[in-house]
Parts: structure tokens; C-alpha cells; sequence
């Protein structure tokens, strides 16, 4: 099953630990991303599988042998980065035949190959042009065909959506997903651009200051968030202050006047973690002002003072009325819906 | 877009206006010394009746049939393309390793290279008289005291000699364009070609190289001209007995007092690098166009 291995994978600078006790494995024809804020040590992680650097501590494997040994130029990764990095001096066809040359592939075999992948990135008829007379996302397929036109048994891309315009990357978004499907690449990708991660994706690694902070697939991680972070950094979250009442029986979950059953385990303070979309406005519950009411097309973004403080409400614009700035409303939501901790803690 | 043809004869004249103390500067001094050193060329000289403002070609005959003028610009120009050569072959990898180096080291060292432009060209090229200057040379002597060498090696007066001292001389310029279109090259290209399974050579040959040819190509043209017109290290390590087509007008002007044979010379070796120049970068662009522009 795992066909991509880090294992306890550590990479200090210095005395700086920018990655440290990094474990996953991917299986094969997976698509994983690394997601987190710059300076996370996604990058970093990225390089030491590509064997551009070497890790401190721990062990990748790759269908059970030993990664790290092997020089990167053997290792027969596909790589795409940041800046596509292609060869300016080349045209489309020689980047993407450049692999296949080092490989001793034969001349017409590599040939057809470089059509037919350019072909499959939607270049059909680009071979001859130069990197610096096409655009941006044209530049990308290159970039992304000469990783692929050498059939790599895993492909790792460094951010690379992140030069496109926003249109332009949805796009890009959809023809990755496909293109990655049809030839089953497994495929890894860093980035800090949580939609990409969450529509790309089989499975997210979610990280922050040099470790995981969770491993799950897109859902999992959107709506189970393991840590605050995590909540935080994917999508909007709120979080406030609540107690659980243990003196009645059965005890219940307090947040001013809204109140449900308590779940077990907990006591005392806590914190509800909820996603805003989650919250609905109903004739019982929490007390609340809605203090501003922003209109955003296909929902309706409400900044509303509680009881418990500051709470963010999202509503499709579904045609119904809405509340108005300044209205009294009562916020209400189901108890499966939102995460608990022990107030105080931070994940 | 009606009111542009207005404004624009307005914006030309203001920019003749600008431009104009610039240009006064340019003219006074450098188009005009330069039309009356061509005109020079055409007079003539006579060991007891000195210049006479006539229009001849008599020194123009006499560069272009002496045999003696044509060894002078053939050891000139063998002498710049062998420096620039040096150059190239040296200062090339030179820029590549101190663009790799970090931080700290990469100032230190670019202030190393850069440090002998600070330094005049004739102390420069005196301080290689002073280790191979004949019997009393300082490396000279020690080569002989160890046994290594019986005589002193040859330097001085030799052209090896004048290629060395030149190819020292010319070397920051060399370096420095070289690190500016390394400048240019993406970081990560070199990673990208080594993940697509080229070994170090190949990325040197085939990425990084090509890269840097229009860098390495300014160089030598730099070198080239600067080389070619070179008087300082020439008149010293070369001296007399192996006159340059510099040393040779400054001798033609200064102590026969040949005027006119002296600016044909000057004035010739002007028009040949000059074509030289032009000519190359021609090439260049035209072979770099498509790909850097």
C-alpha cells in the first residue's frame, strides 16, 4: 500500500529545526499536499524527498527502498517549481525532450513522446516557441509536461499555481486534477493556497512551524479540524467560550443562552470551534447583534456581537430574508456540527 | 491623439534643449578631436619642415604597404584575442563559483576581484616587472636559487609576457559580466535539470553555459577593445622592442614627432575595432535574439 514513505523525517539549519518528526506515507497514484503558511517547512520537505537536501534525521523510502542514497538526478522524480525554472534557451519541445535525452531515450520514441505530452497539456502546435514568448500558464504546461514526459513514479510540484491570476489557476486547478487521474501519478504538492490543497487533493498534510498538525482528506480536515490552527488556517472558524455543566444530571454545554447536552469526557471551561456556514439564526439560542451584513453574491456574511463575543454567521443566498444591521437575532446550531477543547488549550 | 503631433514638437524641442550642454561636451570634446585627428592623417611631414596642412595619402600608403605596420596590428590583435581568451577560459568559471558562494564569502571575494580596479594599471603591471623582471625578478630569483630554472624565464619583452600582465588587468571585466547575466539565470534551473537526471557536467554544458554566453560574449568584447587599445601594460612589459599599435602612435606622435603617421595609426586602429566590435555584437544579438530577448 505505501508506496512513498517519510519516516520521522527531521531537517535542522544551524541550530533552526524547520522540520521535524514528519511521518506519512502515500500510496500509490495519491495526490497529497503540504499546506501551511510560509516558512512552514512544506518547501523544505519537498526538496529533501526531490534529494535537493539532505534530511537531518529519519528515513524516505520509495516502494520500500531507501530514498536518500540515491543521487537526485537518479532518483526519477518529476518536479515542477515556483518559477517553472525552464530552460530559456530551449524551445517548448527540446525542455520537455531534455529528460527524455538524458534518459539515452531513442530519437523518435522521444519524438513522439514530447508531442504526445504536450498534446496532453494542451500545446499542441507550441514545440517550436521559446519559454519567454508564451504566457504564464503556457510557460506552466511546459514546465509541467517535462516533468511528466519522463514518466516519474512520483511528481512533486513546488507551488506551482502560484504565478497564475485567479481564473487562470481554477483552470489549471482542473486540468492538474485530470491529468493526474488519467496517468495516476502519485503526486505531491506544496502549497499555502488552502482551496487548491482542498480541491486537488486526495489528502491534505496540514503543517505549521515544522510539523504536521493533521493528515486527512480535504473533508476531514474542513470539518474536523484537529487544532485550532487547523480550523484557522482552512476556511473561516469560530471559536468562544463555553462551560459544561456537570452539577445536573445529565450535564449540560453552556455558551450563554444557548445550551445542549454535554458530551462526555469534558469538564468545567471549554471552547466550541464552529464553522460560520454551520450557525444558523432560529428563535432560540445564543443572544446576538448583527453588527455588520456584507452581500458577496451566492451568501451573506454577518459579523454579529454575542453573548460570547465576536461571531462571523454565513448564509447562502438562498432567496429568503435576511436580518438586518443592528437586528437582535438568536444563533443556533447543531451540536455534531462544531469541535470542543478544553478551554486554554491550543490544539 | 489630434493634439499629438502639437506636443510632440514641443517635447522634441525641449528634449534637443535637455540634451543640448551634453552634447556641446560630446562634440567639443570628442568629435572634434576626432574629425581633426582624421584630417591629421591626410598631411604631411618632413624630418625639417614638420606638418604641412595638405591633403595626401601618403601615411595611409605607407601603413598599408610597410609590412612593418601589419606585424604591429597582427601582434595587437593576436595579443587582445589571446587576452580575452585567458579571460574567458579563467573568469568565466571564476564568476560561476563566487555567484555559488553564501553570503559573507561572495562579498569578500567580489571585493577581492574588484579590488585591483582600484589599484593603477602601472603599479599593476610594474609589480609583474618586479617578480619577472629579468636576473633581479623576485620569482625569477627564487626559481634559480632552488635550481628549478637556470636563466631567468623569459617575460619581459615577450608577448606571453604582455598577454599575462593584459589578461590580469582585464579580468574584472571579465568576472563582472559574467556575474551580472548569471544574475539573470532562475536558482532553481540548475535543480530542475538535475531532477530530470543530468549529472554536473551536463547542467554546466547544456544549461548554465549557454545562459551565460551573452554575458561571457560582452565580456570579451570589453576585453577585447580595451586590450586592443591597451598602452600602459604594452609600454611597460613590452617596451620598445615589441611595440603595440598603441605604443606605436604614442612613439609616432612623441618621438619622431610624426604627427600624421602617428593619427593614421591611431586613427586605423579606431576603425578596425571599432568594425570588430560592432561586427561581433551583430552576431550575438542576431544569434541570442530569439532566445533573450
Amino acid at each position: 500500500m505505501s508506496f512513498l514513505e517519510l519516516e520521522r523525517v527531521a531537517k535542522q539549519f544551524g541550530t533552526q529545526t524547520v522540520v521535524d518528526d514528519f511521518s506519512l506515507t502515500v500510496g500509490k497514484g495519491e495526490f497529497v499536499s503540504f499546506l501551511g503558511p510560509s516558512g512552514c517547512g512544506k518547501t523544505t520537505t519537498l526538496q529533501m524527498i526531490a534529494g535537493f537536501l539532505d534530511p537531518s534525521r529519519g528515513a524516505i523510502r520509495l516502494e520500500g527502498h531507501d530514498l536518500t542514497v540515491v543521487q537526485p538526478a537518479k532518483r526519477g522524480l518529476g518536479i515542477v517549481f515556483q518559477s517553472y525554472a525552464l530552460f530559456p534557451h530551449m524551445t517548448a519541445a527540446e525542455n520537455v525532450a531534455f529528460g527524455l535525452e538524458m534518459r539515452r531515450v531513442p530519437r523518435s520514441e522521444c519524438r513522439e513522446r514530447v508531442r504526445a505530452t504536450l498534446a496532453m497539456v494542451g500545446l499542441a502546435g507550441y514545440e517550436e516557441r521559446y519559454p519567454r514568448r508564451m504566457s504564464g500558464g503556457q510557460q506552466q504546461r511546459v514546465a509541467l509536461a517535462r516533468a511528466l514526459v519522463i514518466r516519474p513514479s512520483v511528481l512533486l510540484l513546488d507551488e506551482p499555481l502560484s504565478n497564475l491570476d485567479a481564473k487562470l489557476r481554477e483552470e489549471m486547478q482542473i486540468e492538474l486534477r485530470q491529468i493526474q487521474r488519467n496517468l495516476g501519478t502519485t503526486t505531491i504538492l506544496v502549497t499555502h493556497d488552502q482551496n487548491e490543497a482542498m480541491s486537488l487533493s486526495d489528502r491534505i498534510v496540514v503543517m505549521s512551524q515544522g510539523r504536521i498538525e493533521q493528515i486527512g482528506t480535504p473533508q476531514e480536515t474542513y470539518e474536523r479540524p484537529a487544532s485550532a490552527f487547523v480550523s484557522q488556517f482552512l476556511g473561516k472558524t469560530n471559536d468562544f467560550a463555553a462551560t459544561i455543566d456537570r452539577t445536573a444530571t445529565p450535564g449540560r454545554l453552556i455558551a450563554g443562552s444557548w445550551s445542549a447536552p454535554a458530551p462526555a469526557g469534558l469538564a468545567g471551561p471549554v471552547t466550541i470551534s464552529i464553522r460560520p456556514e454551520r450557525i444558523g439564526f432560529c428563535d432560540a439560542g445564543l443572544a446576538a447583534k448583527i453588527v455588520t451584513r456584507i452581500f458577496q453574491g451566492n451568501h451573506w456574511l454577518f459579523q454579529c456581537e454575542s453573548e460570547c463575543g465576536a461571531v462571523i454567521v454565513i448564509r447562502q443566498n438562498d432567496g429568503q430574508p435576511q436580518p438586518a444591521e443592528g437586528e437582535a437575532v438568536r444563533l443556533a446550531w447543531r451540536p455534531e456540527d462544531m469541535s470542543l477543547r478544553r478551554a486554554g488549550d491550543a490544539a | 491623439m489630434s493634439a499629438a503631433p502639437a506636443t510632440d514638437g514641443r517635447d522634441a524641442r525641449t528634449a534637443w534643449l535637455l540634451t543640448a550642454p551634453a552634447l556641446m561636451l560630446f562634440v567639443g570634446v570628442l568629435v572634434i578631436p576626432l574629425a581633426m585627428t582624421v584630417m591629421l592623417s591626410f598631411h604631411d611631414w618632413g624630418q625639417y619642415k614638420g606638418i604641412e596642412p595638405v591633403f595626401i595619402l601618403k601615411n595611409w600608403h605607407e601603413v598599408a604597404t610597410d609590412p612593418y605596420f601589419a606585424e604591429m596590428f597582427w601582434r595587437t590583435f593576436r595579443i587582445a584575442l589571446l587576452t580575452t581568451l585567458i579571460t574567458a577560459v579563467l573568469g568565466a568559471p571564476e564568476a560561476y563559483i563566487l555567484n555559488r558562494m553564501s553570503g559573507r564569502w561572495k562579498s569578500f571575494f567580489l571585493l577581492v576581484i574588484l579590488g585591483p580596479l582600484l589599484i593603477s594599471v602601472v603599479a599593476r603591471t610594474l609589480g609583474w616587472a618586479l617578480l619577472f623582471g629579468g636576473n633581479n625578478g623576485l620569482v625569477n630569483k627564487l626559481l634559480m636559487s632552488l635550481g628549478l630554472i637556470g636563466s631567468p624565464l623569459p617575460f619581459m619583452f615577450t608577448e606571453t609576457g604582455v598577454v599575462i600582465a593584459l589578461a590580469h588587468v582585464m579580468m574584472p571585466f571579465m568576472v563582472l559580466s559574467v556575474w551580472a547575466a548569471l544574475q539573470r539565470v532562475d536558482p532553481q534551473i540548475e535543480n530542475a535539470a538535475l531532477s530530470l537526471g543530468a549529472g554536473p557536467f551536463t547542467i554546466i554544458r547544456r544549461i548554465v553555459l549557454p545562459q551565460i554566453m551573452p554575458g561571457v560574449l560582452s565580456g570579451a568584447i570589453i576585453v577585447f577593445s580595451l586590450s586592443a587599445s591597451a598602452f600602459a601594460t604594452p609600454a611597460i612589459i613590452g617596451g620598445r622592442r615589441l611595440k603595440v599599435a598603441a605604443t606605436l602612435a604614442y612613439d609616432e606622435f612623441l618621438n619622431t614627432l610624426n604627427w600624421p603617421l602617428g593619427a593614421a595609426v591611431a586613427v586605423l586602429l579606431l576603425v578596425a575595432l571599432v568594425l570588430i566590435v560592432v561586427g561581433s555584437n551583430a552576431l550575438i544579438e542576431r544569434r541570442y535574439a530569439e532566445v533573450f530577448r
